[in-house]
């Protein structure tokens, strides 16, 4: 086996993946940062409770800090605290943050290399019945087209942990997000995370699949069921949306000739519009971009929004054929 | 500094900012100008700070949230020794230490960064809360137009640093009663401005800002409240100096043309000489 078609450890059984809130492992990670390390700091936007940052707030009431519903002020003052040092987190809803915010982030944060942390808490679909005006779907776009900020999107509750560490290790902006809901975990405490690299969950040989977020999952359900098909199904995990793990990713559309990408997200300016950009230079295949396609969403349990945007593992097969299938024309 | 002196450094400025902004070819004089005798004071008699050593922690931070205003600090810069004033010419050309719109990273000593209005005074809340949180006794100031308080964010802001009764910081506006399009009045009305600071618990000492006594006193007296922010309001004369300039919306934001920047020059230097303006 070579050293590309070495898999990382994720869980054994799809079918027994155990439903959890990614959210929930940022409360406890961060808790954990905060008493490593008295540089950690947490700011909301009235949203404490909801992002899981309460725990933290009350171990550390000196190095939390309530905004009020600013999102704008928290940011520029998460600015401020880190050019004096510190290392703050910014958390509210992804609509808000880095939604409202965004020229605080540009301007405050990212150009004057200020060391935050943003949060996009319940980003996605996943708030459902909350319906569009809640639904951070373009998140993903807005912040990878910033200079010298970082963009991780984690799979699960596990991951997640591993991204709050690494992100404290990184000097420098970080942007992570995840959904409100409780998602497959995938990973174990094996599992690799480092910032800039693509995790290989599954090899195969005739497409590529990179997802990200509760896509994982849902990309793994797909090459299972293509592989009773006899088709065979290359998964990557891709968390780090900035900086690209282009060494990976380019080595394993070369070796399949096919790619399609998953995300919780719009596939404009998403993971999608990414790894277009990507293999459009470095190396062209037949692509397809599984997310939402440049539409607002709408009320609706979160399941049936993944459903009726396409977000599924059978959207994702349905993809990974049409692209094997332009291959063997091109061919 | 006696006073004589700080008045002689704020003509140095002024003479400072003609110059550059005409070797520039463009950039906003009215502002600068109005404000050089509050960087007088502040660089040259009230802040601590090392022109050696920018980067000194115990120094006290000034934070500029009205960026496009920054040739009157980069004036008082240079004059105190954080650079050559010969790198004064180098203003908004390519390769400058002195960007169009400060940046942090550029030039150390200048903090943040800023240009889009609105987001200085919740970097500067965020050093004053980290100062507290470390127990250290440096101040923080953030110098802010008037116009740009008609961005939201500065009110969030100007509510959350009387919530915290942050008073180790203290602001300084502008309040050179010009925006971009006009008279701040008729833009979009401000007064009564200094009531609103009240109306949000902050003290307030208003000032004539090109009074270099009444501006010495009223940094003094800042450094003498506590338990709430304090809002120096600067009533400034944009363009001050330069006769031509003074009260004159239309010189926010042009660069004086060479024949225009002699004039303005010889405005300036009958005024060290101590002949009348």
């Amino acid at each position: 086996m070579s050293k590309i078609d070495k898999t990382v450890p994720i869980i054994s059984d799809l079918d027994k993946a155990e439903m959890a809130m990614s959210r929930v492992g940022f409360g406890e990670a961060l808790l954990e940062a905060g008493r490593k390390n008295k540089k950690v700091m947490a700011l909301c936007a009235d949203l404490t409770d909801s992002i899981k940052i309460s725990a933290f707030a009350e171990a550390f009431p000196d190095r939390f800090v309530q905004t009020g519903v600013a999102e704008q002020n928290m940011m520029g003052i998460a600015a401020g605290l880190a050019l004096s040092g510190k290392i703050p987190f910014v958390a509210s809803y992804a609509v808000f943050n880095p939604g409202r915010n965004w020229d605080q982030l540009r301007v405050s944060v990212a150009y004057s290399e200020a060391n935050v942390k943003i949060i996009g808490a319940h980003a996605g679909i996943s708030v459902g019945p909350d319906g569009a005006t809640h639904q951070a779907l373009e998140d993903v776009a807005i912040t990878r087209v910033i200079p010298n900020l970082v963009v991780i999107v984690p799979t699960d509750i596990v991951e997640t942990r591993k991204v709050v560490e690494a992100a404290i290790a990184h000097h420098g902006p970080v942007y992570i997000r995840f959904g409100r809901d409780k998602v497959p975990t995938v990973t174990v405490p094996e599992t690799p995370f480092t910032i800039g690299k693509a995790n290989l969950l599954r090899s195969g040989t005739d497409v590529t699949v990179c997802a990200n977020g509760p896509l994982v999952y849902e990309a793994l359900q797909a090459a299972a069921a293509l592989a009773r098909k006899k088709i065979s199904v290359e998964v990557l995990a891709v968390p780090t949306v900035k900086p690209l793990d282009e060494e990976t990713i380019i080595a394993s559309v070369k070796k399949t000739g096919a790619l399609v990408t998953a995300e919780e997200a719009q596939i404009n300016g998403g993971l999608g519009g990414a790894l277009a950009e990507l293999i459009g230079e470095k190396y062209p295949v037949p692509l397809r971009r599984v997310g939402v396609r440049d539409i607002f969403g709408e009320s609706g349990t979160p399941a049936e929004l993944m459903d009726a945007y396409g977000l599924r593992a059978k959207d994702i097969g349905e993809a990974a054929m049409a692209v094997i299938k332009r291959k063997s024309k091109k061919g | 500094m006696t006073i004589e002196q700080l008045e002689r450094r704020a003509l140095a400025i002024r003479e400072d900012i003609i110059v550059m902004l005409e070797e520039a070819g463009s950039g906003h004089p009215g502002g600068a100008l109005g404000m050089a005798d509050i960087y007088a004071a502040l660089y040259f008699e009230v802040m601590r700070h090392d022109p050696k050593k920018p980067e000194w922690p115990g120094r006290d931070r000034l934070i500029l949230s009205c960026g496009h205003t920054c040739p009157v600090r980069y004036a008082a810069m240079a004059e105190s020794g954080y650079f050559p004033r010969k790198e004064l010419l180098t203003l908004r050309k390519f390769g400058t230490r002195l960007q169009g719109h400060p940046h942090n990273l550029a030039m150390p000593g200048l903090e943040t960064t800023s240009g889009p209005l609105g987001q200085g005074l919740s970097q500067a809340v965020g050093m004053a809360l980290a100062a507290r949180l470390d127990g250290e006794n440096h101040r923080i100031y953030c110098v802010t137009s008037d116009g740009e308080h008609d961005e939201g964010q500065i009110w969030e802001a100007v509510m959350f640093a009387a919530a915290r009764k942050l008073d180790n910081l203290t602001v300084i506006v502008d309040r050179n009663r010009i925006q971009i399009e006009g008279d701040t009045e008729t833009v979009m009305p401000l007064d009564p401005f200094a009531e609103k600071y009240r109306a949000f618990n902050w003290e307030v000492i208003e000032i004539d800002g090109n009074n270099m006594k009444e501006v010495l006193r009223a940094f003094h007296q800042a450094k003498q409240v506590s338990g709430r922010p304090v809002c120096i309001m600067a009533n400034v004369v944009p363009g001050k100096g330069v006769d031509f300039m003074e009260g004159n919306y239309k010189w926010h934001g042009v660069a004086p043309k060479p024949e225009e920047a002699e004039k303005a020059l010889e405005d300036l230097w009958l005024q060290k000489v101590g002949e009348p303006a």
